[in-house]
């Protein structure tokens, strides 16, 4: 065939990773650094009835040095986990069911519907009353909050599915497991991968909750504990510790989202 | 000479909210052995139907389809199609993509890697073996599923507009390659366009359909020797045959109310 003068549009900066974006992160640390002084500047006069930063810091080495932080997130970490695999691992093949076969659409849309309804945390009444004290009730709502996260997103990512791309596959001689496996599947990855993103911020969001509520252990139930004795720098620690631990997981998440989604046309 | 597809007085209708709608009206054509068949006709008179009856992506409602004498039942890698999105997997890189139909079929590795080999070099993507399809431009994209297409050993070729979303030299560039291509792995060609040029420029026959309801029109010989080259293209005989089919396409008799 001759050859013709056509060029690939991108083929020698595909992969290439951007060029790092110093500007954004001096300007992120600044603002971080100014947000800070604020905080210090605002509390230093004990007009506003928070703790000082240096407070914090001290509680924070406290904490941390006697492995209490440690063993509180721990303890969330731990149940975020649980509720959060068990709720992505039933998602997946739920909405996979769903977006393929239409009894299994039709059976189970009204209970998702409705339970997308409920916020999580309404179900810790029943949960507690149900399943008791332990742990069971907490991962259960975890994993209800991850699961109807995930679900819809996966449920979406199979009707999206390009028809003609089902086509090529059928006319190449795929029959319908070699197409749910080598197309349907590859093809909604990016929409799963952004349910379980989903799943796993409203996932810790619930757990923190739900220490709150009923807990023995965990960062919620450290708050909790410091609030009944006006403990300021203990709720501050924790709430660092939140904010910190999911955006890492967030983090981590979006990178794992990217290598797999590395093929997709971005505009 | 035994022909290669036979449409035999093929109708589809389609049902919409309670009343039926008839896309394709007893069609019939005999497609010879390595002919390279175009059908042109207007936006909605039933070419893609047709097509996807011939494929096996759509049933008839009346009348039927055979390849080779079978008659045709759901789709199967005998029958290769080619479509406008070009439908690549965008995950896979262009090799894989042309690996797919033989992993489907079991093919090994050694022999995968040896037929598509063979067909990225005949479109001219060698170099682009590994590159992902979002880095090619749409007449790349193109050559990679005429590639995939070819890899399965496919005896006919159904193609559904698929220069259609390219550009005006793109296109040019494409039919030049498409027919080289034709000629050294010589297959079955039905080719829709809604582009008259190209309809008479790389086709033995051009079958020019009319619609409401979809049906065959005329079927227009095109007496003009391969390799067709810019000089065929430009000459007063390419010119004469272009205007008859122009004619039949765009000066349509109403249609025979006896269809419906
Ligand atoms: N799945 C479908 N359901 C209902 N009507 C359809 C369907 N597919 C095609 N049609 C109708 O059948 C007619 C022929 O369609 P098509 O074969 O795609 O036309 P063409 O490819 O010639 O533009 C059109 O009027 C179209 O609206
Ligand atoms: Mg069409």
């Amino acid at each position: 065939m001759n050859s013709v003068a056509e060029k690939p549009r991108a083929a020698s900066s595909a992969g290439r990773p951007a060029a790092f974006d110093y500007g954004s992160l001096a300007l992120n640390i600044a603002g971080v650094i100014a947000g800070i002084a604020i905080w210090w500047a605002l509390t230093a006069s004990g007009a506003v009835g928070l703790p000082r930063p240096p407070d914090v810091l001290t509680r924070f080495i406290e904490l941390a040095g006697n492995g209490q932080l440690l063993r509180d997130t721990a303890a969330s970490l731990a149940r975020v986990l649980a509720g959060f695999l068990l709720g992505v691992l039933l998602a997946i093949p739920v909405g996979f069911a769903m977006g393929w076969y239409k009894v299994a659409r039709a059976l189970v849309e009204p209970y998702l519907q409705f339970f997308r309804m409920i916020p999580p945390l309404a179900i810790i009444p029943l949960a507690i009353v149900t399943m008791g004290i332990e742990e069971t009730p907490k991962i259960f709502v975890i994993f209800l909050a991850s699961f109807l996260a995930s679900v819809v997103a996966t449920y979406q990512g199979v009707i999206s599915v390009d028809r003609t791309m089902i086509n090529a596959a059928r006319v190449l001689g795929a029959g319908d497991f070699t197409i749910f496996r080598r197309v349907v599947v590859p093809a909604s990855t990016p929409f799963i991968l952004v349910g379980v993103r989903i799943g796993l911020g409203s996932a810790w969001a619930t757990v923190v909750a739900a220490e709150l509520i009923a807990a023995q252990s965990g960062l919620g139930y450290r708050m909790q504990q410091a609030q009944l004795y006006y403990d300021l720098p203990t709720i501050f620690v924790s709430l660092f510790a939140i904010g910190i631990l999911g955006l890492a997981m967030d983090r981590a998440l979006q990178a794992i989202e990217r290598r797999l989604t590395i093929w997709q046309e971005r505009i | 000479m035994t022909p290669k597809i036979v449409f035999d007085n093929v109708s589809r209708r389609f049902d919409l909210k309670g009343s039926s709608f008839l896309a394709l009206d007893r069609f019939s054509l005999d497609v010879g052995d390595g002919e390279f068949v175009t059908v042109v006709g207007p936006s909605g008179c039933g070419k893609s139907t047709a097509l996807n009856i011939a494929a096996g992506l759509l049933e008839a409602s009346d009348g039927r389809v055979t390849v080779d004498g079978r008659p045709v039942s759901g789709p199967g890698p005998e029958r290769g199609m080619i479509f406008q999105q070009y439908a690549l997997f965008p995950w896979l890189t262009v090799r894989d993509n042309v690996e797919f139909g033989l992993r489907i079929r079991g093919e090994p590795a050694a022999r995968r890697r040896e037929i598509a080999e063979r067909f990225i070099d005949l479109v001219g993507l060698s170099q682009f073996a590994d590159a992902l399809p979002k880095t090619l431009s749409g007449g790349m994209k193109q050559r990679c599923a005429i590639a995939r297409a070819y890899a399965v050993d496919p005896v006919i070729l159904l193609m559904d507009e698929p220069f259609g979303a390219l550009d005006a030299l793109t296109r040019v560039q494409l039919q030049d390659q498409l027919l080289e291509t034709w000629s050294r792995e010589r297959r079955t060609v039905m080719f829709i366009t809604h582009d008259v040029d190209e309809a008479v420029y790389l086709a033995n026959r051009v079958v020019v359909m009319a619609a409401r309801p979809g049906r065959l029109q005329e079927v227009i010989e095109v007496d003009l020797p391969y390799p067709r080259t810019e000089q065929i293209r430009l000459s007063p005989e390419f010119a004469a045959i272009r205007n008859r089919v122009w004619h039949a396409v765009y000066h349509q008799p109403p249609a025979a109310q006896a269809a419906r």
